[in-house]
Parts: structure tokens; C-alpha cells; sequence
């Protein structure tokens, strides 16, 4: 079949060996002791159009991902190609040029948006920045964009503190979208929401989506929000991916069992099913990624872990169609 | 913002009467004496009569309410006469607020040492301010940098070095050991008969204003410039300034646009409450120059038991506190969108 031959999707996003150590200083001299190995060699591609979800517990380097990704942190090592140019070693004049390209829904929707500003000045300050437009042109634009994410116009002369959370996210995501970006990387943007907002955010962000041609990286500890959003999802714990799938397989086949005991964890809607899950309690706390085990990472809590776990770190490999794992014990 | 400010000035009048009050019963009850200053061979009874022409022999109620009828009434309607020529009343007769050691109107000796203060004190605090906005800054993004480093010691050196021993030392520098005919020779006394007409008196005014200034700005800046930083760093690590980087703009309009106008609302703050110190006068600081502004004035009022003058200092200094303190909230309405005042 000519079908088999075609070439699969063009990755817009392209992350390699991605490392982000941040140092530890101590004593007197301020001497460096050792480092946060918060993201620790990952990589993967995500492709043009689609929304790749990034699960993991507290703490695993989740966000440290998504700022890495559009280079708001200085990488330590590993290459981070979007749209074909690698960002991780861009000089100051062009990586401000690739930023409109690139933008970002941040999750505290009250503290990033700058509260001296009105939101009119918030959404048209990139384009202040990067476009070359009138006072009317921007002001339509700040309309537009308003409309786009549904707050009304009148509200431009206004500031951040006197909205709800659920519309100041919709400013932050009016603003992201303010220079046409090809790729937004969504840093829990709905974990500051309630319940009932967070469905509106969610709808509202797969809308733009398909207006817009948007590619997605939504980073979430909602496991559910992501099934229901994502097109592939990536398993992360301590600085490290361990399974990356596409939803609907990672959801009902789970291979690692990091991933088996994170999906166990998601509360089952139906009450009178919900005894009859059995859940994988893992043991222990996640070890510090200052210093993080030998070998598999999970060895000290993994249900299966065995000698060889505890020495050799398992290699990231393909285990079916598009499907990834590290884990030694995978067929 | 009107309704507030009117109601607050309203608050403001009962307030500075039981001020006025206050100081008045310190006053009175200071075991200082007017006669002291008296050669002794003046007998008591002859001290007795000067007391009691100076009104010392009534109840310190009726002098309390005699001193803010010539203060409340008197003294404005004086200053009405003298600027607009409007004359209401007695303008001839009339009995204004009169020092009792050179027995004239304390009015007119305040406005006569308040241009002195208000440029050499008042320009250390411009200066002051000049240097402490940059050195916080550049302190406060360049963190633990040798230049926040030093900038850490010259604060310090600034906070806790009195200015009777930064002045002196400056005397000693640039009065005593650097050659007279040098450029870098300053006058260590302040000639307040200069007047300023041409280009070379203007050069001899900023030469004489240049040690007093140096002392009080480092003072000043090693204040503010502290501020500054606290205030730089704490919003140098706000989520809004990560937006900014996130939109691409300039690390300079991250800096001076978003972060430096909301570090600048304590800051503002900061300043406005220091501003009635400025018309205080830098009391030690004018003494060691010479300088006759209003710091001397009350010096001199307080040692020779001049309770009149110190009286109506001290008062003045209350109602500029009282009044910056509302401009201090007035400004941070302004500054500050998330608060509103109604």
C-alpha cells in the first residue's frame, strides 16, 4: 500500500538528550557541591499540529521541561530544535527573534501577568515588541484576540486583579497568542482553576488549536484532563521520561509500571466500580534528583525492580508502533 | 481619589491641634529657662518681671490657646497681607508668633533659613536619590556580583558612619590637606551672603554646597539604594517577569519596563516619607558647615529656651510629615492599580 510508504507526520519540535542541572552551592566560599538533576537526558519530537500531554508526580521536572523547551532556562546540554533552527545555542538578538514563533501559557494566572498593566498594554506588548503596526492596528488586534479567547473587548482598559482566575488565564492566553505562534508550550495552565473553569479553559485551548493550527506541549498532573486532550503523552519521573505512547494505547496499555501505578491512582467515575480497581500503592518517597539511584531511577520503589535494575540504567527504546519505554523488563 | 483626599485632610486638622497640644505640654514641662542665658548678676526679682513680660506668669492653657490664635489666625492673615496686600482686621497691631530671644517673628526667621536647608539638604537628597535608583538596580540583577558587593559596603558605610565624623573627615580632605589654590580645594564654612549672579559666584555656590551635600547624599543613597535592591529582587523573581522574557522582549524593557516601575512603588514611598527631613534640616550636618538653614534654627532655639520658635519648628515639621504621609498614600494609589481608595 502507498499508504505504508508515506512519511509519518513532520516533527515541529525536536528535543534531544535534553539536560537541565541546576548547581548546588555551599559553605563559606560558595563552592559547588553538586547539582539538581531536575532533567536528566530526554528527548522526544512532537509533531506538527498535534498536543503531546507531559505527566508526572510533583516535583519530577515536568515545568523544568516546558521552560527548558523555549529556552527560558540555559540548558545544560542536548539540543532543542524547533521549526529547524536549534534554540539551545542561540545568542540573546536570535532567540528573541524566534520568539514569537514559540510562546507559553504559564499556571499561575494571577501572578504572571504584570500587575501594573492593563490587559490591553499586557496582549500588545509583543507586538510593540516585534511588529511594526499602528495604535489602531494594535487595538484591533488586542480586539481580535480578546474575542478569540472570549472576553469582551471593553475589558482592555482594565487590570489583571480585577478578573476571576478563569478569564486572567484567558488574558495569558490572548497574550500567547498575540504574535501568531506556531508552538505553545502550556505549563499546567488549568491547575490554578476550579473544576467547572477548568473545562472551559480546556475547550477554549482546543479550539484555538484547531484555528489556528496550534502544536501543543500541555504539561499536567491531571491525568484524565490529559487523556481527553492529548494526541501522545509522556511519562516522566525524577528528571527522566519513562514511557511516551500515543493516549489512547498509554491509557489502556500501560508497560511501565511507573505509568501502571500513576494511571491506578485516577479515581474511577462510577462509584459502585471503584472498589473494584486495584490500585498499585507504590512505597517510599521519590529520592532526591541531587542524588538520584544507580541504575533505573524507579529501582527503589519499582514493584518489579530486581538486581540489574539497581545497576544498569534501562535503555530508551521503541516497544511498538511509536510507543517508547525504559524499562529492562519489557517485551 | 478627590473624596478620599478631602476626607483625609479633614482627618488631618484634629490630628495636628492635639499634636500642636502635645508639644506645647512638652515644652512647658522642660525644666529649661529663658532667663538662664541672663548674666547672674541680674537679681530674681528682675528675672521674675522678664518672665512675665514674655507671658511665662499665666496658666499654660491660656498661653496654649494664645499661641495658635497668633499662629492659626494671625500668622496667615500677615502672610495674606504681605503677599496679596488684602488687610483684614488690626494688620498693624496685630500679634504674631514673636521669638523671644532676637524678638522677631519666627515666621519671617523660618523664611529666612528655609532657602539655605532647602537647597544644600534638599539637593543631597536629589543626589541621594540619583545614585541610590542605579546602584539598586544594577545591585539587585547583578546579584552577589563584586558591584553588589561593593555597592553592599558603601551602604553600610553609609548607614553607619554618623555624619559628624563623615563631615569632618571631608573637612579634613578637602579643606585642610588639599592645597588652597587647588581645583579640588572646598570652602568648609558656608557663606550664605553669596548671591548668585554671573558664572564664577554660581561655581563658588556649587563648591560651598559640595561637602554638606556629599555627606547627607551618601546617607540618603545608602538608605534608598537598599531599598532599591529588596525591592528590584523581589520582583525580579515575580512569574509576570518570566511572561516578559516568554514574549521576547529586550532584557532592558524586562528590566526598566516591567520590573524597575513595580520595584519603584515602595521606593516612591520610601522617598516621599523622607521629604519632611529634608525641610527638618540635617541638624548636626548644617552645624559642622556653617550652614544657617532651619536644623541650626532650632538648635539655637533650643539652647537659648526659645520656646516660641521651637514651638512653631517643631510644629511645621509635624504638619509636613502629616501632609507627606498622605501624598505618600496618595502616590501609591496612583502607582499601584490594585489599590483604590474610596
Amino acid at each position: 500500500m502507498l499508504d505504508e510508504n508515506k512519511p509519518r507526520k513532520k516533527p515541529l519540535v525536536q528535543v534531544k538528550n535534553l539536560k537541565m542541572h541546576f548547581p548546588i552551592y555551599r559553605g563559606i566560599l560558595k563552592r559547588q557541591v553538586g547539582a539538581i538533576k531536575a532533567v536528566d537526558g530526554i528527548s522526544f519530537d512532537i509533531f506538527e499540529g498535534e498536543t503531546l500531554g507531559l505527566v508526572g508526580e510533583s516535583g519530577c521536572g515536568k515545568s523544568t521541561v516546558g521552560r527548558c523547551v523555549l529556552r527560558l532556562y540555559e540548558v545544560t546540554d542536548g539540543s532543542i530544535d524547533i521549526n529547524g533552527t536549534d534554540i539551545a545555542t542561540l545568542s540573546g538578538v536570535e532567540l528573541r527573534a524566534k520568539r514569537p514563533e514559540m510562546q507559553m501559557i504559564f499556571q499561575d494566572p494571577q501572578a504572571s501577568l504584570n500587575p501594573r498593566m492593563t490587559v490591553g498594554s499586557i496582549i500588545s506588548e509583543p507586538l510593540d515588541e516585534h511588529m511594526i503596526m499602528t495604535r489602531d492596528e494594535k487595538r484591533e488586534r488586542v480586539g481580535e484576540l480578546m474575542d478569540a479567547v472570549g472576553l469582551a473587548r471593553r475589558f482592555a482598559d482594565r487590570y489583571p486583579h480585577e478578573f476571576s482566575g478563569g478569564q486572567r488565564q484567558r488574558i495569558g492566553i490572548a497574550r500567547a497568542l498575540a504574535l501568531n505562534p506556531k508552538f505553545i508550550v502550556c505549563d499546567e495552565p488549568i491547575a490554578a482553576l476550579d473544576v467547572s473553569i477548568q473545562a472551559q479553559v480546556v475547550n477554549l485551548l482546543e479550539d484555538l488549536q484547531q484555528k489556528f493550527g496550534l502544536t501543543y506541549l500541555f504539561i499536567s498532573h491531571d491525568l484524565s484532563m490529559v487523556r481527553h486532550l492529548a494526541t501522545r503523552v509522556a511519562v516522566m519521573y525524577l528528571g527522566r521520561l519513562v514511557e511516551l505512547g500515543d493516549a489512547e494505547t498509554l491509557y489502556m496499555t500501560p508497560r511501565h509500571p511507573y505509568t501502571q501505578a500513576l494511571l491506578s491512582a485516577v479515581p474511577h467515575p462510577d462509584p459502585a466500580q471503584a472498589g473494584n480497581i486495584e490500585r498499585i500503592i507504590l512505597k517510599g518517597d521519590v529520592p532526591s534528583p541531587a542524588n538520584p539511584p544507580p541504575g533505573c531511577t524507579f529501582s527503589t520503589r519499582c514493584p518489579r525492580a530486581q538486581a540489574k535494575c539497581k545497576q544498569d540504567s534501562p535503555k530508551w527504546r521503541e516497544i511498538g508502533e511509536g510507543h517508547f519505554a525504559a524499562c529492562h523488563f519489557i517485551e | 481619589m478627590l473624596n478620599y483626599t478631602l476626607r483625609r485632610l479633614m482627618f488631618t486638622i484634629p490630628t495636628l491641634l492635639l499634636i500642636s497640644f502635645i508639644i506645647f505640654i512638652i515644652l512647658d514641662m522642660a525644666p529649661n529657662d529663658p532667663t538662664g542665658n541672663l548674666p547672674l548678676t541680674i537679681p530674681p526679682e528682675v528675672r521674675e518681671k522678664i518672665r512675665a513680660s514674655l507671658g511665662l506668669d499665666s496658666p499654660m492653657y491660656i498661653r496654649y490657646l494664645l499661641w495658635c490664635q497668633q499662629f492659626f489666625i494671625n500668622e496667615p492673615l500677615n502672610l495674606f497681607n504681605q503677599w496679596f496686600g488684602w488687610c483684614v482686621g488690626d494688620c498693624e497691631g496685630r500679634l504674631r508668633v514673636t521669638s523671644w530671644a532676637t524678638r522677631s517673628p519666627v515666621v519671617d526667621l523660618i523664611a529666612e533659613r528655609m532657602p539655605q536647608t532647602l537647597w544644600v539638604v534638599g539637593m543631597s537628597y536629589v543626589v541621594g536619590i540619583l545614585i541610590a535608583v542605579p546602584i539598586g538596580v544594577i545591585s539587585a540583577y547583578k546579584q552577589y556580583s563584586w558591584f553588589d558587593q561593593i555597592g553592599t559596603l558603601i551602604s553600610m558605610i553609609g548607614f553607619s558612619v554618623p555624619t559628624f565624623f563623615t563631615g569632618v573627615l571631608l573637612i579634613v580632605i578637602f579643606s585642610v590637606w588639599m592645597p588652597n589654590d587647588s581645583v579640588f580645594w572646598l570652602p568648609s564654612i558656608y557663606d550664605t551672603t553669596l548671591k548668585v549672579v554671573d558664572w564664577s559666584s554660581f561655581v563658588q555656590q556649587m563648591r560651598q554646597m559640595a561637602m554638606p551635600v556629599m555627606v547627607l547624599a551618601l546617607f540618603n543613597a545608602a538608605q534608598i539604594s537598599r531599598y532599591m535592591r529588596a525591592s528590584m529582587l523581589d520582583n525580579l523573581s515575580q512569574d509576570y517577569v518570566r511572561t516578559a522574557r516568554a514574549k521576547g522582549l529586550k532584557e532592558k524593557s524586562v528590566l526598566l519596563v516591567h520590573v524597575l516601575r513595580n520595584s519603584m512603588i515602595p521606593v516612591v514611598t520610601v522617598i516621599a516619607l523622607g521629604i519632611p527631613q529634608v525641610f527638618g534640616g540635617a541638624i548636626i550636618t548644617e552645624q559642622i558647615f556653617k550652614v544657617n538653614g532651619l536644623g541650626q534654627l532650632l538648635i539655637i532655639g533650643i539652647q537659648g529656651a526659645d520656646i516660641p520658635l521651637v514651638q512653631t519648628l517643631t510644629f511645621l515639621f509635624a504638619v509636613l510629615i502629616v501632609l507627606f504621609n498622605l501624598v505618600a498614600d496618595i502616590l501609591y494609589g496612583f502607582l499601584d492599580p490594585r489599590i483604590r481608595y474610596e
